[in-house]
């Protein structure tokens, strides 16, 4: 089976005045059709910028320099805007973080969702009604035909988080974008769009790039990771293996910093240091000033290689099995992290 | 919403009385009309008869007790000058301010928000800038000289249109209007263009930093991210937002250009209100000044509770906040 989506060595970079950032640079992955993809890094980490890419709506002064975006067989990057037009929203489908700030304040719900019916399909009005109403029920609100009449306004966060998944779903499409949708609103609520974005997925067989900074979340709903780190994926490989055994420092020193059950007490590990400017990134490996690890040999840039059957990692010294296993041993009050998966 | 109304309306007759005791006051103050009225040769009798007869003996709070006396009974005084009623003279005049306002409206709304939305969207293009340049013209010359250019180009050196009356007139309804004759519109073009040219300007920049603004806003991204064509989310998601702004202030506008419209009418000889103002302020007719001033803040009060009406039906946000008031 070929992927749906694979991304080869994408760069995206913004020229600014005071010097050009690589927000994304040198960013690849694949996606199989129905998979979950959780894409993990903080803030600034280029991974929005990633999935702006993707749709081709990433802002002046930025834009896409290098790398292929292949889509079901086609180059979305060298395919322009006409062709990103006709995928938008009816292919790949995207959801925002802030359910407050995307949906129209001055246009009510129905007109939000026909339109975006009738920018893909010739169908009559009542036909794309019939077709929003649907999708809202399938997104569990209630009294549809009421609720299409209101203003955003009128919703809460939740709600219209409830709407965003709606529109994202009306043309089932093949996947669907989500840039940390749940960030904004309350915990339970959280697990509920959680549950349901991962029940919707399922049912309509649409592949999911889950983008967060929240490993917890995304732990519970990837099939894969892929962590990403100034620019850079720096580890992919399935969700289970990489949280039980992170081959990157930076997974590490990431999984580290969630706090969980057995750690209770102990002091939360941090990663030392602050994420690097993008404008002036550190020369060979970017992770290598926080690095315990690093030595002469990261002051050239790794690749991102298999380091094990199935999962790559961009690092010269990665936690092998034997020595993840060790640490377990030496220090086990203080080695939190690989606690974690066991 | 009736009662938001009622409120509205409270607040506007305060508004009322208020003026009326500044202006009456202020126009006390600015001169004697008798000196103007009465013959230069006229004797010390004849000047004492003259005062008597317009009430000008009395002291101020007795004249005033009067204007509010005859005011109640609908009555805002005769004119010194014509010797008829001020209203009815201030009336007459009225539709000529009115439609020239008018257009000079539309012209500011039709010319002024595409061009605005343009350099908005395009802020870096030629296009963009040249239009910001413009605007910046038209806002800054002033507007009896813009007038007068507008004059020496298109009536004196190309000729193409008359510089100044009011040209041919139907009447509609009792009403006078030059719009339905074509030498009226002829008339009609260079005022309300001189007219417009600021509120243009304006609605230029108005429009051009609320686009900036919205363009930015998630939902536009997300509207793209929907595969909207770009026609939709310019003439749908960006225009209906910038409108709640752009008739906020057009609203304001209108009311102050059909007050004041002394400039335009007095370059171009626009027999409207402002042209009357102008003479009457010349000859001292406390009554007929007194009474435009007040209509005046009648115009502009109404403009304004019709603006906030029309906001609430543009912006469903403040619907519901009203309701709630």
């Amino acid at each position: 089976m070929t992927a749906l989506l694979s991304i080869e060595d994408l760069k995206t970079h913004f020229f600014t005045r005071d010097g050009v950032v690589k927000a994304v640079d040198g960013v690849s992955f694949s996606l199989m059709r129905g998979q979950i993809l959780g894409l993990v890094g903080e803030s600034g980490s280029g991974k929005s910028v990633t999935g702006f890419s993707l749709l081709g709506l990433v802002d002046p002064p930025g834009r896409i320099v290098d790398g292929s975006i292949r889509f079901d067989g086609e180059d979305l990057v060298k395919g322009g805007e006409p062709m990103l037009r006709t995928l938008r929203g009816k292919r790949i489908a995207m959801i925002f973080q802030d359910p407050m700030m995307t949906l129209n304040p001055v246009l009510r719900i129905d007109t939000q969702m026909i339109e975006t019916v009738l920018a893909h399909e010739n169908v009559s009005r009542a036909e794309a009604l019939k077709r929003a109403r649907d999708a809202l029920v399938m997104v569990g609100i209630s009294s549809p035909d009421e609720r299409m009449q209101s203003y955003p306004h009128q919703f809460s966060g939740g709600m219209r988080q409830r709407v965003a998944i709606a529109i994202a779903m009306l043309h089932k499409p093949d996947l669907i974008i989500a840039d940390e949708p749940t960030t904004a609103l309350d915990v339970t609520i959280q697990a509920q769009i959680l549950a349901e974005m991962q029940k919707l997925c399922a049912e309509t067989g649409t592949a999911l790039i889950w983008i967060t900074h929240d490993l917890a979340i995304v732990s519970g709903l990837a099939d894969r990771l892929a962590v990403m780190y100034a620019g850079r994926v720096v580890e992919e490989g399935e969700t289970a293996r990489v949280i039980e055994r992170p081959l990157h420092p930076y997974t590490k020193g990431l999984i580290a910093s969630v706090p969980q059950g057995k750690t209770r007490g102990a002091r939360l590990q941090q990663i030392s240091g602050m994420p690097p400017s993008l404008r002036s990134l550190p020369k060979g490996c970017a992770f290598r000033p926080r690095c315990a690890r690093a030595d002469e040999a990261c002051l050239e840039e790794p690749a991102l290689e298999e380091k094990l059957h199935g999962r790559k990692a961009r690092c010269f010294h990665p936690w092998s099995l034997d020595e993840a296993a060790d640490a377990r041993r030496q220090a086990p009050s203080r080695d939190g992290m690989a606690e974690t998966a066991t | 919403m009736i009662v938001y109304i009622l409120r509205r309306i409270g607040q506007s007759l305060f508004a009322l009385a208020a003026m009326a005791i500044l202006v009456f006051i202020g126009v006390f103050a600015i001169g004697n009309p008798v000196d103007i009225l009465v013959n230069p040769e006229a004797n010390q009798a004849e000047i004492a008869a003259t005062t008597a007869r317009l009430g000008l003996d009395k002291p101020l709070w007795e004249q005033f007790a009067r204007f509010v006396g005859h005011l109640f009974q609908g009555d805002l005084g005769t004119s010194f000058v014509y010797g008829r009623p001020a209203m009815e003279i201030i009336l007459q005049r009225l539709p000529a301010t009115m439609e020239l306002a008018v257009t000079a409206l539309i012209l500011a709304v039709v010319i002024g928000v595409p061009l605005g939305v343009y350099a908005g969207l395009k802020p870096d293009s030629i296009g963009g800038r040249s239009v910001m340049a413009g605007s910046i013209l038209g806002f800054s010359l002033p507007n009896f000289w813009q007038g007068l250019l507008l004059i020496l180009i298109f009536a004196v050196l190309l000729g193409w249109l008359p510089a100044g009356g009011r040209g041919e007139t139907v009447e509609v309804l009792g009403i006078r209007v030059s719009f339905l004759t074509l030498d009226g519109l002829r008339h009609m073009i260079l005022p309300a263009l001189n007219l417009a040219l600021f509120k243009m300007s304006l609605v230029i920049r108005l429009t051009r930093a609320n686009t900036r603004e919205v363009c930015l806003q998630e939902y536009i991204k997300f509207a793209r991210a929907k595969g909207l064509s770009s026609t939709r989310i310019v003439l749908v998601h960006i225009l209906k937002n910038i409108m709640i702004p752009v008739v906020t202030i057009l609203g304001l506008e209108l009311g102050s250009m059909i007050a004041f419209a002394v400039v335009t009418e007095t370059v171009f000889a626009w027999p409207g209100m402002g042209k009357l103002l102008i003479d009457s302020i010349n000859l001292l007719d406390r009554p007929v000044i007194v009474a435009y001033l007040m209509l005046t803040v009648v115009i502009i009060v109404t403009i304004n509770l019709i603006v906030d009406l029309l906001y609430s039906a543009l912006d469903p946000r403040v619907r519901l906040s009203q309701v709630k008031a």
